[in-house]
């Protein structure tokens, strides 16, 4: 009995952590874009001033 | 909406259309090349809508933001912009009690399980305690779409599939939480809370489908330009709003720019693409005199224009009312399920009533008798109707997804079951809607890597048409110097020190010749003229899928907005009766007489002049090739060159038809079983839930039998 005063609550806020960042990603409109988003892991960083240059 | 609320500045927002948006490296190249130009705070690409979506101070027109893109080599379309749609945020509300059922549901059940495997006194009541905890703001929130939409027809003096569920859902928890209060034995919150996910699952896949069709007048109204160039009586130049331009003010159109507002032509000639308005795909001359409508595309040369309408005036808004009035008819649609619990909602309340009444006369106490009473409600709740027509309609527009025929909406399969007479389009629905060369291209090898760079120079669509064509032959351009497009005549150029021309006959040859229709010229150096001759080819297998359709309904003809002599080759060749020249109104006229006759009419189209016809009919299909209001006035829209989807699609509605009456009847046949068993007080909230997720899960199985119906 002791076990689960400390047990339940526990296991309720990690669904509760899991809920809440759902519904965080939900409302910041991250699923607006998910073929953007797979592409978007290929862009390169912007190549330095110089060795642009030097090319 | 946050950006604009943090800064000072008044920020614009725009949104601007992109179709050659195809990889990272496009996306990047936009990103690093709007971002540090003046006045601009912010763009981001979305991959998936095609679109870059500008934060700018008030002093960047949309105009200048196109000819920024266009710059770094991207064609781009400012559209207007506009709040998410209504549609949008119920579906992702949906998403949110999905989720929030979802959690409570789980935890719920954990804790029942824990009950039902013998946990007694203090543990008992403490678990019984924490699932009201959980379940009771799981109803009042998750549970809204359904009592607001049961109070809705009650209030109308209707009853829906909401109102035994909503009954059922609160009777149940308010029970459940007298029960925790009272100590007692037996808490149906797992069911309640359980009924609400699965339910809602069901909710949100159908929300989802139908979430792109309700745009349909919002998407027509971005066709027309956001603005444009006006003349100021002072002699200067000024960019405005659609809806800020006056009658009777001149508006200067650039090629390749779409008209902002009606009006008659007072300077220049030029040819205006009108497929948008009339479907047709033949480029219009127009000179002084001319009457233009907003929403076409100027094509060769610059205009001017005498504004005589703008704004809500314009002929395409007409349209969009037109439409929008002629949706109307078809939301009085009373989808299957809820005709369904037209009888099954008051059998189940009497059923309840009457065992809630039968064991008050037995003598068990209003407690007892009230407790049996609402296992009669849970077990009855529709939980496998609320799922049954979702999940299959789900199921079959997933299968011809796969064929790539596009269901918006979970209606539309039901609509295209029932229907007993087809209308069709003739541009672009029943041919391509794109010009392709009558005969195989008189060019010698050395005239047509010329003639390909020359047509790739140009945006008519017959260069477009010329240069498609070569490219598949695999010609290579040749190099080409002093590459210039001599407006309303042709393209012309250096190659290989010899000139080149691609255009109008007349323009190439003898002055005197008649320009015929669909016919382009082309001549290298001093060697004959070339003539091209291009047209719009029937699809491929029009005459095998009408053949199909006709086993389906004896009731096919076309309506189009041709010329007649266009029409008639292709009515003849299908053996379809057909009607041509129908103005927008003359087409939605035809379908509303059907409609009014009692008949279920098909009507498949693509153009903006189908618009209303399409949303008038009872089910509409369109090509993807059509405009964006063809698109989504449709219900369904089908990809590719074939018309055979429309045949296949018909075919798979009615088999989701069927699937969807066996579930009904699976879910009578369950009822039949566990009804009695609950009447007499045997259902225990774990039999109620086991009960509950089998019938789910026979209905769900029996839809997965769909997977395969689009063949």
């Amino acid at each position: 009995m002791s076990g689960l005063t400390i047990l339940i609550p526990i296991a309720l806020l990690l669904g509760l952590a899991g809920l809440v960042a759902f519904l965080w990603s939900l409302s910041t409109g991250q699923y607006d874009d998910l073929d953007g988003a797979a592409v978007r892991i290929l862009i390169d960083e912007p190549a330095p001033e110089e060795p642009a240059d030097a090319r | 909406m946050n950006v604009i609320s943090r800064i000072a500045l008044p920020l614009e927002h725009s949104e601007l259309s992109v179709p050659g948006i195809r990889c990272a490296s496009c996306i990047a190249r936009i990103e690093r090349e709007l971002a540090p130009l003046p006045g601009i705070h912010a763009a981001r690409v979305n991959f998936t809508s095609k679109r870059v979506l500008v934060d700018h101070e008030s002093s960047v027109t949309p105009e200048a933001l196109r000819s920024a893109l266009a710059r770094i080599g991207f064609d781009a379309e400012a559209i207007a912009a506009h709040a998410p749609t209504e549609a949008r945020r119920e579906t992702q509300r949906l998403l949110r009690a999905v989720a929030v059922a979802g959690f409570a549901a789980m935890n719920i059940m954990l804790l029942s399980v824990s009950i039902w495997s013998g946990a007694t006194g203090a543990t008992r009541a403490m678990f019984h305690w924490l699932s009201a905890l959980i379940a009771m703001p799981t109803v009042v929130y998750a549970g809204q779409t359904f009592f607001l939409s049961a109070w809705r027809a009650m209030r109308h003096g209707r009853t829906n599939m909401d109102v035994p569920i909503s009954i059922g859902v609160t009777l149940a928890t308010a029970l459940s939480l007298f029960e925790t209060i009272t100590n007692g034995p037996h808490a149906y919150f797992d069911g309640a809370v359980m009924l609400l996910f699965f339910l809602l699952i069901g909710r949100f896949l159908d929300s989802a489908m139908r979430d792109r069709a309700r745009s349909g007048v919002e998407a027509l109204l971005r066709q027309t330009a956001p603005g444009g160039t006006i003349l100021l009586p002072g002699g200067g130049t000024a960019w405005r709003k659609a809806g800020e331009i006056e009658p009777g003010t001149r508006l200067i159109v650039a090629a390749g720019e779409r008209l902002a507002a009606d009006g008659l032509v007072e300077d220049g000639t030029s040819s205006l693409d009108l497929s948008l308005i009339t479907g047709e795909s033949r480029p219009e001359p127009v000179s002084v005199g001319s009457r233009a409508v907003a929403g076409t595309l100027n094509l060769d040369a610059p205009l001017t224009l005498c504004v005589t309408a703008a704004g809500e005036n314009t002929t395409i808004a007409e349209i969009a009312r037109m439409m929008e009035a002629a949706g109307q008819s078809r939301s009085r649609y009373v989808r299957i399920a809820d005709r369904a619990a037209r009888f099954y909602a008051p059998a189940v309340h009497t059923l309840a009533a009457l065992s809630f009444a039968g064991w008050m006369i037995a003598g068990a106490g209003w407690h007892q008798s009230l407790l049996i009473a609402v296992a009669v409600l849970i077990i009855t709740c529709p939980c496998a109707l609320g799922l049954a027509v979702p999940a299959a309609q789900v199921v079959a527009a997933g299968s011809l997804m796969r064929r790539g025929i596009l269901v918006k909406d979970g209606s539309a399969l039901e609509r295209l079951a029932e229907v007993d007479c087809m209308r069709f389009d003739k541009t672009g629905t029943l041919t391509l809607g794109r010009p392709q060369p009558i005969d195989a291209l008189l060019l010698d090898p050395n005239e047509a890597p010329a003639a390909l760079a020359l047509a790739r120079a140009s945006k008519h669509p017959i260069a477009r048409a010329l240069a498609q064509a070569l490219e598949t032959a695999g010609v290579r351009a040749a190099p080409t110097q002093d590459l210039r497009e001599i407006p309303g005549m042709g393209v012309c150029g250096t190659i290989g020190g010899v000139p080149a021309r691609l255009g109008r006959p007349s323009w190439l040859d003898n002055p005197a010749t008649p320009d015929p229709a669909m016919v382009t010229g082309f001549r290298l150096g001093d060697a004959p003229m070339r003539l091209l001759r291009f047209d719009d080819p029937l699809r491929p297998d029009a005459a095998c899928a009408i053949g199909q359709l006709r086993q389906i309904s004896s009731d096919l003809a076309i309506l189009s907005g041709d010329r007649d002599e266009a029409v008639a080759p292709v009515a003849c060749r299908l053996a379809l009766p057909a009607a041509a020249a129908l103005t927008p109104g003359e087409k939605l006229t035809e379908i509303e007489a059907l409609r009014a006759a009692g008949r279920h009419v098909l009507m498949v189209g693509d153009g903006l002049n189908d618009g209303p016809a399409l949303a008038a009919g009872h089910v509409s299909i369109a090509p993807a090739s059509a405009s964006d209001v063809g698109q989504t006035a449709a219900d369904l829209v089908f990809v590719g060159d074939s018309l055979m989807p429309v045949p296949i699609a018909i075919r798979a509605a009615r088999r989701t038809l069927a699937i969807v009456r066996q579930n009904f009847a699976l879910a009578i046949g369950y009822n039949l079983l566990a009804v009695p068993l609950a009447m007499f007080g045997l259902v225990t909230p774990l039999l109620a839930a086991v009960a509950m997720s089998t019938s789910s899960l026979l209905v769900v199985g029996n839809a997965l039998r769909l997977r395969n119906c689009a063949r």
